[in-house]
């Protein structure tokens, strides 16, 4: 048997849900595993019902699965929601005196097990709100996995609130995993063993991932407006600010951040900003001015569902057209959008890499789902390279007569200078300029200055990777995704195997500019090609057609707020190659 | 040039571009491009280091006609692209620029911020009661009942009071001018750029094509100097606000010159991080970010 489970706790928010499932999560990084997770919350700040869910394995693990070893219920509507994602032979761990329901009712084919979570908090004289992690504890036990390794941990985390804090942590974390031992005799099959491999791997978030990224990339600046799912950008480099000397501004609104970011770039910061659909929006008028002076930004889109202010906690990748045609005129720009926690961590690198080299904007493109869940990862910070591009120094200046900010040049990109420079003096202008900078109005300047700032496309477009190609040249069905959805199809290729179906996997971190030719290659032997997508219009699809002028045949979708697990995708795929009649298949 | 008994690093032609100005004949501007240069020539500060950073409308047009750093940015975001500037490059000498619609209309809510913030730049405002660029309509200081393009019948809103606002907003230096009298607006404007924190100098501007109203001959007989009245006392905020809120830019008896001043820590004071190396010229190569990966173990 493969030593994987996949665990959830869900429970009314101000339950602890974030924390004891972090907790988890991290104790079984902390035995070797590879993780995946999942929250759930709603956009309220009491009330409502949290979820976390991890899926920890021994083995490859691209993304968090669905179906549930073990359901921790720490109120009824946990059980309500979720007893049918608990596999069959599963265990539903829940508290009696507390969820009064008939378990029969529910399901038969599943074990329930009482643990008496709030007597215990009682009995321990310790916060009820404790209850979670004596419910850790209780589960620890059930999967028969190493104690220690959590109540290190516990140990470690509460070091410096003192005795009494561990004690109340540690004491729930045995008692529950006591009660288990004792009273537990049913037949629940699942384990989980630490493993020898290559222990404590840091366990990320994607933001986390993304904003170390831009730390080690030299980021010295960030002016942003809170917005989930993106907050956490600006909060991660806030937290180093001093050790790094990095500039944190949260500004009046995300017109005056975007700005702001403009600015600190003119003076020559490795800058950036972070937000959402929203403010994305109030963005793209500063987009398209750092399009037109060229200046350097980076601005981070984490996604989540619209329109409006639409589903405020969940997940989308409904803004990849927005991104690509935010903001007036016509200038380049490099979308990335990341597949996974190193993919972030290497966006958060490359993109200043790029945004300064090409001296035009990068977007990089997250979501909510990338955002916040967790992954162990393998970062080796040996391998990240700085390349400002253009960026003049002192020494140059000295030598500059006749200087040219928007000198046109074979590939458009032209010297960089900043304030302070001698000999360089020039404005930064949105209007229509000349190669010095001067506003200019005549047509041939303007088809000329045109020019220079699109052909930068081009080039770019000649030194950015293909995407990349998971699974054998030659397949029956050819599946094509951007972004998050990497994992979850990953994963179901496994699935598919297993079950004879031979699928590749064209993956796109670079979503702007297109890179096709791998893709037309493959688009041309598949039998069937597929785009997988976590929007309803298929964007990326349509993007593709756009390019290359011919259609990916078939979607699979889905836009409920949620990321793909990779059963749904397996599914879906499987009917499409069985028969393949209906063409857009949604997950519900 | 002699000035002051000092010897001028900076001639006033220093500051020339080869731009052709292209304001109407006779229009304020014209007299504020010729005290924001000469202020530059007096402050003493190399033009390298200098950034004029400005919005969208006539008045922004600033950075394209003085010899120095400039930005010319969007319709009401010059004090962002300038507060960026700034905390980036903390020893940059940072002016903001642009009209009464690009700060007070469509870029209020960053004036009310950075007031606050008392981040140390210079934010010059040509206030000619009315939008010049876009012909002639309706601006958020425009006299209550006046007749623009877009308020045929008269406007129908109390207009902004720029100081009376700053002096509540928290700015540390609070100056009207008058465009008719250079020699006392560059010497405010010096005043101000030396000012360590932010200062608003508002100018009052004649727009000569399409504000009719407020004319040279308007505001050249009622503007009278505050320091010329007896036991005026910049530091007095009380007494500041009283006298800008009586006397707003429209009013029979219109002062100018300081209305406040107050010394406060800047912004930038509480980032000693970047004291004495800016952010912007930090080396970047080798950073090393395995303590923080450790952290997330
Ligand atoms: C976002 C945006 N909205 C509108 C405009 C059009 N516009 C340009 S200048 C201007 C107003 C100019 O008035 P003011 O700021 O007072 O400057 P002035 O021309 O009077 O010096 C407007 C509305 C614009 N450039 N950008
Ligand atoms: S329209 Fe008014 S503000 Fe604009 S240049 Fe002419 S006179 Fe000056
Ligand atoms: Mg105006």
């Amino acid at each position: 048997m493969v030593n994987e489970i996949s665990w959830k706790i869900g429970g009314e928010a101000g339950y602890g849900i974030d924390t004891s499932g972090q907790a988890f999560a991290r104790c079984c990084s902390r035995g070797g595993l590879n993780v995946r997770t999942v929250s759930e919350y709603p956009s309220l700040i009491r009330g409502g019902h949290n979820t976390f869910h991890v899926t920890a394995s021994e083995g490859d693990l691209q993304s968090p699965k669905k179906e549930l070893d073990m359901l921790v219920c720490l109120n009824k509507e946990t059980v309500d929601r979720h007893y049918k994602q608990v596999k069959k032979g599963g265990i539903i761990v829940y508290d009696a005196d507390e969820v009064k329901i008939e378990t029969a009712k529910y399901r038969s084919d599943v074990e329930w097990f009482s643990v008496p979570l709030l007597a215990i908090t009682v009995e321990l004289k310790i916060d009820k709100v404790m209850r979670n992690t004596v419910a850790v504890g209780a589960s620890i036990g059930l999967l028969d996995y190493d104690i220690e390794i959590l109540r290190d941990m516990m140990g470690k985390k509460f070091a410096k609130k003192g005795e009494s804090v561990i004690s109340a942590n540690l004491g729930a974390i045995d008692k529950g995993y006591e009660y288990v031992k004792k009273n537990y005799k049913g037949n629940f099959k699942a384990k989980l063993k630490k493993c020898t491999g290559p222990c404590a791997r840091p366990l990320l978030n994607g933001n986390d991932a993304l904003s170390i990224g831009a730390i080690k990339a030299g980021c010295k600046f960030i002016s942003a407006y809170p917005m989930t799912p993106a907050t956490s950008v600006m909060i991660n480099l806030a937290s180093v600010e001093k050790e790094y000397s990095i500039v944190v501004k949260q500004t009046e609104d995300e017109i005056a951040a975007v700005n702001m970011t403009i600015g600190a770039s003119i003076a020559g910061a490795r800058a950036m900003t972070a937000t959402s659909g929203g403010g994305f929006s109030l963005m793209v008028e500063g987009l398209s001015l750092a399009g037109a002076t060229e200046t350097p930004i980076v601005i981070v889109l984490a996604q989540r569902p619209g329109p409006s202010t639409g589903l405020p906690t969940w997940t989308e990748q409904s803004d990849l057209k927005f991104a690509l045609h935010g903001g007036q005129g016509e200038f380049a720009r490099i979308l990335i959008a990341p597949g996974d926690h190193e993919e972030c961590f290497w966006a958060g690198v490359e993109s200043f890499n790029l945004t300064e080299k090409w001296q035009c904007p990068v977007i990089i493109l997250t979501d909510k789902h990338l955002a916040d869940g967790f992954s162990t990862v393998n970062i080796d910070e040996s391998k990240a390279k700085i390349d400002r591009g253009l960026l003049m120094t002192d020494a140059q200046a000295a030598k500059e007569t006749d200087y040219k900010r928007y000198e046109f040049t074979a590939n458009g990109v032209s010297k960089r200078a900043v304030p302070g420079m001698v000999n360089f003096m020039h404005v930064a202008v949105g209007d229509e300029h000349e190669e010095h900078g001067r506003i200019n109005e005549d047509e041939g300047n303007r088809t000329d200055m045109s020019d220079k700032r699109n052909k930068k496309l081009n080039f770019i477009l000649k030194e950015l990777p293909e995407p990349k190609l998971y699974g054998p040249e030659n397949a029956e069905i050819t599946l094509i995704s951007w972004g998050s959805c990497k994992g979850p199809v990953l994963e179901a290729m496994k699935e598919l195997e297993a079950q004879g179906i031979k699928a590749n996997f064209l993956h796109y971190i670079y979503v702007w500019p297109l890179k096709t030719e791998k893709l037309v290659k493959l688009m041309d032997k598949a039998k069937k090609t597929v785009v997988i997508e976590n929007n309803k219009t298929a964007q990326l699809g349509a993007l593709i057609s756009e390019v290359i002028a011919k259609q990916v045949k078939y979607k699979v979708l889905k836009y409920n707020g949620r990321q793909f697990y990779p059963s749904e995708i397996t599914e879906k795929v499987k009917e499409i190659a069985k028969n393949g009649k209906e063409t857009e298949l949604v997950v519900r | 040039m002699k000035m002051n008994g000092e010897m001028m690093a900076i001639k006033i032609t220093d500051l020339n571009t080869p731009e052709t100005i292209t304001w109407c004949p006779g229009c304020g501007d014209m007299a504020i491009l010729m005290g924001v240069k000469g202020a530059i020539a007096e402050l003493g500060v190399e033009q390298k280091d200098i950034v004029i950073v400005s919005g969208i409308g006539c008045s922004s047009y600033v950075p394209q006609y003085v010899k120095t750093y400039g930005v010319h940015s969007l319709h009401g975001r010059s004090l962002p692209v300038a507060s960026g500037i700034k905390l980036a490059n903390n020893k940059l000498t940072v002016i903001a620029e642009g009209g009464d619609g690009d700060g007070y209309g469509i870029g209020m809510g960053h004036f009310i911020h950075i007031m606050r913030r008392n981040i140390d730049l210079t934010y010059i405002v040509h206030n000619n009661a009315i939008y010049g660029l876009t012909k002639g309509q309706t601006s958020p200081t425009s006299k209550k009942g006046m007749v623009t393009k877009s308020t045929p019948a008269g406007s129908l809103e109390e207009p902004v009071n720029p100081e009376a606002l700053a002096i509540l907003g928290g700015a540390t230096f609070v100056a009207r001018v008058y465009a008719g009298d250079v020699v006392h607006m560059k010497k405010i404007m010096v005043e101000a750029v030396k000012h360590k924190g932010f200062a608003l100098v508002d100018v009052l501007q004649p727009c000569v094509t399409y504000n009719s109203f407020n004319t040279y001959q308007f505001w050249q007989q009622r503007v009278y100097k505050l320091e010329d009245e007896k036991g005026y006392d910049v530091k007095n905020k009380w007494k500041a606000l009283e006298r800008a809120s009586e006397q707003g830019m429209h009013a029979d008896r219109i002062p100018i010159g300081i209305f406040y001043k107050e010394e406060r820590p800047t912004y930038e004071d509480g980032v000693p991080e970047i004291r004495d190396v800016p952010c912007a010229k930090q080396p970047i190569d080798g950073i090393q970010i395995g303590k923080i990966l450790e952290r997330y173990k």
